[in-house]
């Protein structure tokens, strides 16, 4: 690995070390909490007291970042993995089985990619009392996230995973007695891994402001939580761009974010054999 | 060759009636199906109200509706929106060419753009620039569609690029991820070692390798595309059918909605079928 | 002589024609196209079945009535009816009509097209909120031609504010081969791209002149934008791709004002009302623990004084919005009780009061005394960032008086079949917008019977005494013609709803406006159209 490279990595782990450490110590950076309504001070830009300014009714933008970091961060991810896991699932196995499943498979996915999910999750908020807990809105949002995301991955999948199949190298591995979920795990799923991957990373961010967006349904986190989603949501109303930029510090945040991710994802793949 | 195209299309056919069932079906079990802004409105007596919530679930059967609609459907009669309270025809018609004209150039934009970023990195191989288009790729994931657009009118540009933008990070991830695998490959690796031009390597060695993964990638842009089209066209006013989507949902539109369903269903569909075939045609040849 | 004569008249006739057409085009060319945005689709271009905003203002700039309310003075005024008479017993109208007026297309108007119109009005399957407005009873109405310029109006019982109400109806022709195209007012629709754009065209034939006898409108066009972002108006606004923004937002309102505040108009208080209730419905799903909070007087005024107003308006409007005190707004001066008081931000007093009723603080929670502990939701739609930021406030506000409460943002189908079908909710935070100035605008919200009583609609008789006792009030101010013995009425209903708190109201938004530099002669005011009520009166620099 390249000196460079090397540098790169480290930067990423800090990064990430960073951020984690700061929202799991977040009652403790930021004391006054994220609900709090400093309503004397409400949109005022940074200060000794709010060193990121505060949002529209007064809460401390510094405190809504660390404490929304501790939503988003864990939750997106594993709503990534598992729209991951399902596209592995489905576009593996029915591009791994072929013929009539891929056939099958692959209208399944064409369908799932037109219809229009919105109405699932408006009945779905319907199905869930008013009086809901922020974090189990939040929970469940991304549940529907991870559960509906799978399709595209899914659709490069089968086209992998049935071109894989007719491969040298599958064929050759079928001939030395190498069957079923072994040869599956061994020589098919690795070669999945760069559509798994992009999927994984595409997800986090796209999970994390369709999250803010669900809002408009009632779903997704409810106030006074943060959430880096409804943070990002902020940049919206900023028609002025350039003159408020603290407002931007999620939108980098998420992107350093996003792009350690992926440094860390495609060094290990470069590493791996 | 007649007996498969007959099967595509007699698949096709069953896939966009299941996606119109499906989709009226959705929209009717979701809440606030029988419900009309109307009926807030303090000036309307018992009996206009009376009316106008009959006007709603007349359509409340949601096979009753389907069968309705799929017999109108076959004299070429889509229906009437209910809250726009034109001819669904009429409204695609007008509505159509904008949005493919704004897919269409958004694709263009985002494919060219990535491609030509995604096979920089793979030739150049260096932690920073990989790390620099990463980066830059993140920053238009990370952007929500709104603000995109938003900037967009602030600075005059063309919708159709805010739609680029929302595809390219899409297409240059798998493009990346796909091409820098190819590359890694021992057949090429050694094809460079022995100095081959690298466009012939390109063509030779990794394009027959990722075509039918990017053709697939191509499938879904198109879809993802589409589907970008709603929030893009809802904030630059723009009157497409992306517009008409997101009004129709609000108001709960169904034949509306179920003939945009329809009509996305067939664009997705023939998207990906179009990228199957090609992607048979090339590994015909490879064979 | 003959021939000379003749070449006299053509040649007068084509000086006047020249003359006609030369001022026509200074005119033109000096007043030019307002452009503004329409906040959504316009649903019908038919004046008859307008209630959307969008078609209220084109109806607003097209349509021609009998009588209008001057915005600025909120006054009636003589419009195509030079003078009207309501009869004593406020069934009977009796119009004199200006003559000499004909519609867009050359059509002469006369008693016909009024007549026409009311006919078209009250037909029973027509069910628009205008035509709703006047069906006070069962029966039909009668219309009688007295001459061409003379009609009287006859409905089977009688209309409140009767006169007022024809403000709403624009006339449409009888015998015009171009139907509800050709209108009275001072523009006309010349082109409509759905989604996209709304051209009107000053109307040829428009009666009025202005005071040096120059034909109005002064406009040539007018190109409505549809365009449901406010961010994006604000930007076009501010590239002066459109000229002004009715009602704007509070904080683009602020930004403006700091870089050109000559551009801004806060014009006040406005009889816009934000508020609050709770879902007193007895067959709501609700446990009965709940039902019997909200169902209690007490409940809701002790909640409605831990609400810190002052902080709603300052914090979420900016300022631009003022505390609220009751059904009515202090800037409907006629129809405004002035005894009321604005309620006052008292938390211990409500704590207080709740304790007398049988509620107790336990660690900072509000429980009842069967030991449910203070929980409940507050929806509101979502979208709407202020009511979001109010009910999170509210949020804060009654969590110092131990009461938890769950802000949940719904989309407007959602919520309006909790609200009006399945009464699965706890409390709806919602506005009022466009409210007229009559207390008769407002009879179906407070009529126990009706479907728009919103915190517990369709009562078969009154649940409650003082439910009653509004009824009652409510149809005794209609039958009076006598405005000052209306108002009597109406004064005790605002002191019975500000006593039992079925809504809480929070507060009424201040109109404001942003008008580019280069439109000349307007005047904001509190009434919508805000900022183009006199719009026959602008003109583009």
């Amino acid at each position: 690995m390249s000196p460079m490279a090397n540098l790169f990595r480290k930067l990423a782990y800090g990064l990430l070390a960073v951020i984690l450490v700061a929202s799991l110590a977040a009652n403790w950076l930021a004391p006054g909490g994220y609900a709090k309504q400093y309503r004397e001070a409400a949109g005022a830009p940074p200060s000794h007291a709010h060193w990121l300014g505060t949002d529209d009714i007064g809460r401390d933008r510094f405190a809504r970042i660390l404490f929304g970091t501790r939503i988003s961060l864990l939750l997106a991810p594993a709503a990534a993995l598992l729209s991951v896991f399902l596209a592995a699932l489905v576009g593996g196995l029915a591009g791994y089985l072929g013929g009539m499943w891929l056939r099958a498979a692959m209208a399944l996915i064409n369908l799932f990619l037109s219809l229009p999910w919105l109405f699932l999750l408006i009945t779905v908020r319907a199905l869930l009392p008013l009086n809901v807990p922020p974090l189990v809105s939040v929970m469940v949002t991304f549940l529907m996230l991870g559960m509906l995301g799978w399709t595209s991955a899914a659709r490069v999948l089968c086209n992998t995973a049935a071109s894989l199949r007719e491969s040298d190298f599958v064929r050759q591995a079928q001939a030395s007695g190498i069957r079923g979920a072994r040869l599956f795990w061994i020589h098919v799923l690795p070669n999945l891994k760069p559509v798994l991957l992009a999927q994984f990373w595409i997800s986090i961010p796209a999970f994390i402001l369709s999250e803010a967006n669900l809002g408009i349904l009632g779903l997704g986190v409810a106030e006074p939580m943060p959430s880096w989603g409804s943070l990002l949501k902020e940049l919206e109303g900023l028609v002025s761009v350039g003159e408020e930029p603290w407002k931007f510090v999620p939108l980098v945040l998420l992107i350093a974010v996003v792009t350690s991710f992926q440094f860390l994802l495609s060094q290990q793949e470069e590493v791996a054999p | 060759m007649l007996k498969t195209i007959t099967r595509h299309g007699l698949e096709v056919v069953a896939v966009l009636l299941l996606g119109g069932f499906l989709s009226a079906t959705l929209v009717r079990l979701a809440p606030g199906f029988a419900t009309d802004e109307g009926l807030l409105d303090p000036h309307l007596n018992t009996a206009s109200l009376q009316a106008l919530r009959q006007a709603r679930t007349a359509q409340s059967n949601i096979f009753r509706f389907y069968f309705h609609a799929l017999s109108r459907a076959l004299h070429g009669d889509l229906g009437t929106s209910i809250s726009l309270g034109q001819p669904v025809t009429t409204l695609l018609r007008e509505r159509l060419p904008l949005t493919l004209r704004l897919v269409g150039i958004g694709l263009l934009l985002s494919w060219s753009l990535a491609m030509a970023l995604a096979l920089s990195a793979a030739w150049l191989r260096t932690s920073a620039y990989d790390a620099l288009t990463t980066a830059m790729s993140g920053l238009f994931l990370c952007l929500p569609a709104a603000v995109l657009a938003l900037l967009s009118v602030l600075w005059n540009a063309p919708a159709a690029l805010v739609v680029g933008l929302i595809v390219f990070p899409q297409v240059f991830r798998y493009a990346r991820n796909l091409l820098t695998k190819a590359y890694s490959q021992l057949h090429v690796v050694s094809a460079r070692a022995k100095g081959l031009s690298e466009w012939r390597i390109l063509f030779w060695h990794v394009v027959p390798v990722v075509a039918p993964q990017l053709l697939a990638v191509g499938g879904i842009s198109v879809s993802i595309a589409v589907g970008s089209a709603i929030p893009v066209e809802a904030l630059c006013g723009l009157a497409g059918v992306g517009q008409l989507a997101w009004q129709a949902a609000l108001a709960r539109d169904l034949p509306l909605l179920t003939n945009i369903t329809i009509l996305v269903t067939l664009v997705t569909l023939l998207a990906n079928s179009g990228a199957d075939i090609i992607g048979q045609l090339l590994r015909g040849q490879e064979a | 002589m003959t021939s000379r004569h003749l070449f006299f008249k053509v040649s007068r006739r084509l000086a006047a024609g020249v003359f006609v057409c030369l001022s026509l085009s200074i005119l033109a060319a000096g007043q030019g196209e307002l452009r503004f945005c329409l906040r959504s689709e316009p649903k019908t271009f038919d004046p008859l079945k307008v209630e959307d905003d969008a078609s209220v203002a084109i109806r607003y700039l097209t349509g021609g009535g009998l009588v209008r309310l001057n915005r600025q003075t909120q006054v009636l005024e003589p419009e195509l009816a030079e003078s009207w008479k309501v009869s004593k017993d406020g069934r009977q109208i009796t119009f004199k009509l200006r003559s000499g007026v004909s519609f867009s297309d050359g059509t002469p108007f006369s008693a016909d097209d009024v007549a026409y119109t009311v006919q078209q009005l009250m037909d029973p399957a027509l069910h628009s909120p205008v035509g709703d407005s006047f069906r006070s009873g069962p029966g039909n109405v009668d219309t009688k031609i007295l001459s061409p310029t003379q009609i009287s109006i006859t409905f089977p019982a009688p209309v409140a504010g009767l006169d007022r109400q024809f403000d709403q109806v624009a006339m449409l022709s009888a015998h015009s081969p171009k139907k509800e195209n050709a209108v009275l007012g001072p523009f006309l629709l010349a082109d409509y791209k759905p989604g996209a754009t709304v051209l009107l065209k000053r109307n040829p034939n428009y009666w009025k002149s202005d005071a040096q006898g120059h034909k109005l409108p002064y406009l040539a066009s007018i190109r409505l934008d549809i365009q449901a972002n406010r961010d994006v108006e604000l930007l076009r606004f501010k590239r002066g791709e459109i000229d002004l923004i009715n009602a704007i937002d509070s904080e683009y309102f602020d930004k403006l004002q700091q870089t050109s505040p000559q551009l801004v108009h806060d014009a006040g208080a406005s009889l816009d009302s934000e508020q609050m209730w709770f879902n007193e419905v007895a067959k709501s799903p609700l446990p009965d623990y709940k039902k019997a909070w909200f169902r209690s007087a007490a409940f809701r005024r002790a909640v409605s004084e831990a609400i810190n107003r002052d902080d709603l308006s300052r914090v979420v409007f900016r300022g631009h919005a003022q505390a609220a005190i009751g059904p009515i707004s202090p800037a409907n001066k006629f129809w405004f009780n002035a005894k009321l008081k604005p309620q006052s931000y008292a938390p211990e007093a409500a704590l207080k009061a709740l304790q007398a009723e049988g509620f107790r603080l336990e660690n900072g929670a509000l429980k009842d005394a069967t030991g449910h502990e203070v929980v409940f939701s507050i929806i509101t739609n979502s979208g709407n960032k202020y009511r979001e930021r109010m009910a999170t406030m509210i949020q804060e506000d009654l969590q110092k008086i131990g009461v938890h409460v769950n802000v949940v943002t719904l989309d407007f189908p959602s919520l309006i079949e909790r609200m009006t079908q399945t009464f699965d909710y706890e409390a709806i935070l919602l506005g009022l917008t466009n409210v007229g100035l009559d207390p008769n605008d407002q009879m179906n919200v407070w009529l126990s019977s009706s479907d728009n009583h919103q915190w517990n609609p369709s009562e078969k008789s009154p649940e409650t005494a003082w439910e009653a006792e509004i009824d009652k009030l409510m149809r005794a101010q209609a039958s009076f013609a006598d405005a000052k013995k209306r108002k009597e009425s109406f004064d005790r209903v605002q002191e019975i709803v500000v006593e039992q708190a079925p809504f809480i109201y929070l507060v009424n938004r201040n109109a404001l406006s942003a008008v580019a530099a280069k439109v000349q002669g307007v005047a904001p005011v509190i009434l919508s159209p805000q900022t183009y009520w006199n719009v026959e009166l602008l003109s583009v620099k």
